[in-house]
């Protein structure tokens, strides 16, 4: 493995170091609690009635024989939602959009997808409430349905809403579409763009619906107590996003709704919606008891959020010096059964890692009978670049030019206008481009017949937003730090990394705890690579009040002006008395006794994200005789910023990597002519596994982000963008077809070889 | 005065005008100088008074925190590109 390459000139005490993860021991032994191991007292056992169609209007739902079934104690059905009692006057323009969240929680008047929650039973027992929901009676008049994009979006095509039209910021087509949203982006002048081309190659490409596979189900558990109050104990990324959406579900107050994030079994975007607990809650809410509801492994897949399926084309100019003069695209994206696809991230994406003068950019959110789309890790943009990196690979191997010089003389850099507008900062590209073509890998000779290597780039924005962290100093010492950011990805250690690093102390006494959102302020979603940049920035403001508290502090004690104290490195000092010299630990066990405790707060909602970019290599060998694909080597190189954790930056780019490679060889949801998806369990949707895969190598490029005050970007969106287009090149090299359709599995592959 | 880049899909509101200056001190006076200039535009940016769910509005670079009230300097160079919360209703 090639060492990683800091280009910060910063050296830190705790940052930059591989300590050990807080939630270690508990995770390893079994202790740690997750959202199906909660037990509350008169607990019930939900189970949801789904959608045997992928399209149908519900035209009677008759739950009596459920209600009547012995141990049923709560039946609840769209009629329960709020939106149920809700006028168009009393939401105004809320109105569809509030309509859309509630039949997503619960259909009303048509079943969008199959697995669409219909009705939902409590009962004594898990199979008490299986056989209830048998005995509820749904009456269906059958739709044909739109499956995916090119259908949904022909004129004659079945409409999944007959009150949404195209909206093209805010001016709605005339009639009702199934394309929910366009939007454009345009720069330069395409035409003269094209004109100045001396090579102009136009490709169409596909992918299928994939999911993100976190190993743990979606779970709730709710109790709605008589006086009002309602707490609800889950699997989330954002447990504040669900406070907000069961608050807008329900009508509730949002300070009447306390959630609990447990441990968290892997989300990579897809468990920030609120499936279950407006559902828990409801049934709560009638039964009077706590509900706990699960998702089996085939609701999962049928019924939360996978990635979009696409549609893409892309036309690309290139002068014969390898300069690209004009870009056309067209991108088309599932957006499931209701709108927001991340068509526009895509979009945005898309041709972020060039410099290119000319060019326009069409995006189409389609609304089509599956389940509506989440985000998965960089939603939109591993298509987006799947069909960008494969054109310039293709324009490359037609030009005989290296493809890493191709991208190095596009690459984007500072102070390059983006086509959507704005103009980069300091980034990490060119650096990135220039440790692929530095490495062994890259240098190896790749030799043997049906083998192929690919390169390609990739982009995410990485993110800000809110986050809130409050830390207490303990008489011992050592501080707890409490944070609102669910640990997916061992973001406990990076948050305590930082705030050590901001007091002085060793990493060891920083106790971190994620709490529920009645214990912390607001705090986004941990998503969007966003986690150890904000909630780090978070921790660091909230450990820079300790520091002025402790100060403040050592004044008193030593009875001097503020201004004469300083604190460096975890101890407190005099400037001019060398006599009068604390450190924290020893100021920390004289604070009860000289005005109590200390607490440092921050909320913070900062600016100064840092830009991410990655650059991978891949080796394959195809078996001409099955089509199956191996992955012989694969080297994944990334601009993270400062690595705060190295380790876990190098777990985030070997699991991009590995979610990549299944993307791009065997996951897809695959539905029959009704719209039912047939392969809804891990045994038939083939995600790959340790035995599928070599050892990912990875190498940190460490470009400081000037916005953060260690120089974090994020890490976990990159990862997942470049493998698509690199494999696919890759298997394109090997077998001398291009790939443009995925999954490229082995019968793909064998249809594209034939 | 602030430099307003004008969304592509917005350009048949704007006669074509690509980009235009704008005399603002927060991203509100902004959308009513540029309603002054081209009227109609305020509606395709807004909705419910607000910046539209998946409009952001980046400024100098960043992404505006503080919505319309979001502060512009007479040298500033004010973008609307798509927000990121794709999969959210």
């Amino acid at each position: 493995m090639a060492s990683n390459i800091v280009l910060s000139e910063v050296e830190y005490n705790v940052v930059g170091k591989r300590h050990l993860r807080p939630d270690g021991v508990d995770k390893v032994t079994g202790r740690a609690q997750y959202g199906a191991d909660v037990q509350l007292t008169g607990l019930l056992q939900g189970k949801v009635l789904r959608s045997p169609h992928a399209h149908a209007r519900i035209k009677s739902i008759d739950t009596s024989a459920a209600e009547a079934y012995p141990g049923v104690h709560a039946v609840v059905t769209a009629a329960d939602l709020s939106f149920a009692s809700l006028s168009r006057e009393q939401l105004g323009g809320d109105y569809q959009r509030v309509k859309f969240a509630s039949n997503h929680v619960l259909a009303s008047e048509k079943a969008l997808f199959k697995g669409h929650p219909i009705a939902a039973v409590a009962a004594e027992s898990q199979h008490v409430a299986e056989e209830a929901v048998k005995l509820i009676k749904v009456e269906y008049e059958v739709l044909p349905p739109a499956m995916t994009v090119r259908q949904a979006m022909e004129p004659n095509a079945s409409l999944l809403h007959e009150d949404l039209f195209t909206s093209e910021l805010g001016e709605l087509s005339d009639k009702p579409s199934n394309v929910a949203s366009h939007m454009a982006f345009e720069t330069g002048d395409l035409e003269q763009g094209v004109q100045q081309a001396d090579v102009v190659l136009e490709r169409e490409f596909e992918t299928a619906s994939v999911h993100q596979g976190y190993i743990e189900p979606h779970n709730s558990t709710a109790f709605w107590n008589t006086d009002g109050q309602l707490n609800i104990w889950c699997s989330t990324q954002g447990p504040f996003v669900v406070r907000t959406s069961v608050a807008d579900i329900l009508r509730h107050p949002v300070s009447r709704v306390k959630v609990t994030p447990m441990e968290i079994g892997g989300g990579f975007g897809g468990k920030i919606t609120a499936y279950l607990e407006p559902i828990a809650a409801l049934l709560s809410r009638k039964s009077g008891r706590p509900v706990k509801v699960l998702m089996s492994r085939t609701e999962v897949f049928e019924a939360s959020g996978p990635a979009p399926g696409t549609w893409m084309k892309v036309k690309l100019g290139v002068t014969n010096e390898g300069k690209i003069t004009a870009a056309d695209i067209f991108l088309a994206f599932e957006a499931g059964a209701f709108p927001g696809s991340p068509v526009m991230q895509g979009a945005a994406c898309a041709l972020a890692c060039y410099d290119v003068p000319n060019a326009r950019i069409n995006g189409y959110d389609v609304v089509v009978n599956k389940p509506k789309t989440a985000a998965y890790r960089a939603p939109g943009s591993p298509q987006a670049a799947f069909a960008v990196e494969s054109v310039i690979d293709e324009i490359c191997e037609q030009m005989g030019m290296d493809p890493v010089e191709f991208r190095l003389r596009n690459a984007s850099r500072e102070g390059v206008r983006r086509v959507e507008g704005p103009v980069f900062r300091r980034i990490g590209l060119v650096e990135c481009l220039e440790a692929v073509r530095n490495h062994d890998h890259y240098k190896a000779p790749l030799e043997g017949p049906n083998r192929g290597r690919g390169v390609a780039a990739g982009f995410w924005f990485n993110r800000g937003f809110q986050s809130a962290v409050n830390i207490s100093v303990n008489p011992d010492g050592t501080v707890n730090l409490i944070e609102g950011s669910v640990d997916i990805g061992g973001s406990r250690a990076s948050i305590a990394q930082q705030a050590a690093e901001t007091l002085g102390i060793a990493y060891e006494d920083v106790k971190p705890t994620v709490v529920d959102t009645d214990s912390i302020g607001y705090t986004m979603v941990t998503g969007g690579s966003r986690t150890t940049f904000a909630t780090g920035w978070a921790a660091i403001e909230a450990a820079e009040d300790v520091k002025t508290q402790m100060v403040e502090r050592a004044a008193r004690i030593w009875d001097t002006p503020i201004e004469d104290v300083q604190y460096i490195d975890g101890v407190l000092s005099h400037k001019s008395d060398p006599e009068l010299r604390m450190t924290f630990r020893e100021l920390a066990r004289q604070l009860l006794g000289t005005g109590g405790g200390i607490t440092g707060a921050s909320n913070v909602d900062p600016s100064g994200e840092g830009n991410g970019f990655g650059v991978h290599i891949v080796d394959v060998e195809v078996d001409p005789d099955t089509g199956k694909t191996t992955i012989l080597r694969y080297t994944a190189v990334q601009d993270a910023g400062k690595a705060i954790h190295p380790s876990y930056v190098e777990g985030q780019m070997q699991g991009g990597v590995v979610q990549g490679i299944g993307w791009a060889l065997n996951e897809e949801y695959f539905f029959n002519d009704q719209g039912q998806m047939m392969n809804s369990s891990f045994l038939d949707y083939r995600m790959p596994t340790a035995l599928d895969l070599p050892m990912i190598d990875t190498v940190i490029v460490e470009v400081a982000n000037p916005g953060h005050p260690y120089g974090v970007r994020g890490v976990g969106e990159v990862p997942i963008v470049p493998p698509l287009a690199a494999i696919g090149s890759a298997i394109s090299h090997a077998v001398g077809q291009r790939i443009d359709r995925l999954p490229a599995n082995p019968g793909a592959v064998l249809e594209a070889m034939s | 005065m602030a430099t307003v880049y004008i969304p592509t899909m917005l350009l048949p509101v704007t006669g074509g005008v690509r980009q235009t200056e704008v005399e603002a001190r927060n991203v509100r006076q902004l959308i009513n100088g540029l309603e002054e200039q081209f009227p109609g535009i305020k509606d395709r940016i807004l909705e419910n008074n607000e910046v539209r769910s998946n409009l952001a509005v980046s400024i100098d670079g960043e992404v505006a925190r503080m919505g319309l009230l979001e502060r512009v300097s007479e040298s500033s160079e004010v973008h609307f590109v798509p927000a990121i919360s794709g999969g959210q209703f």
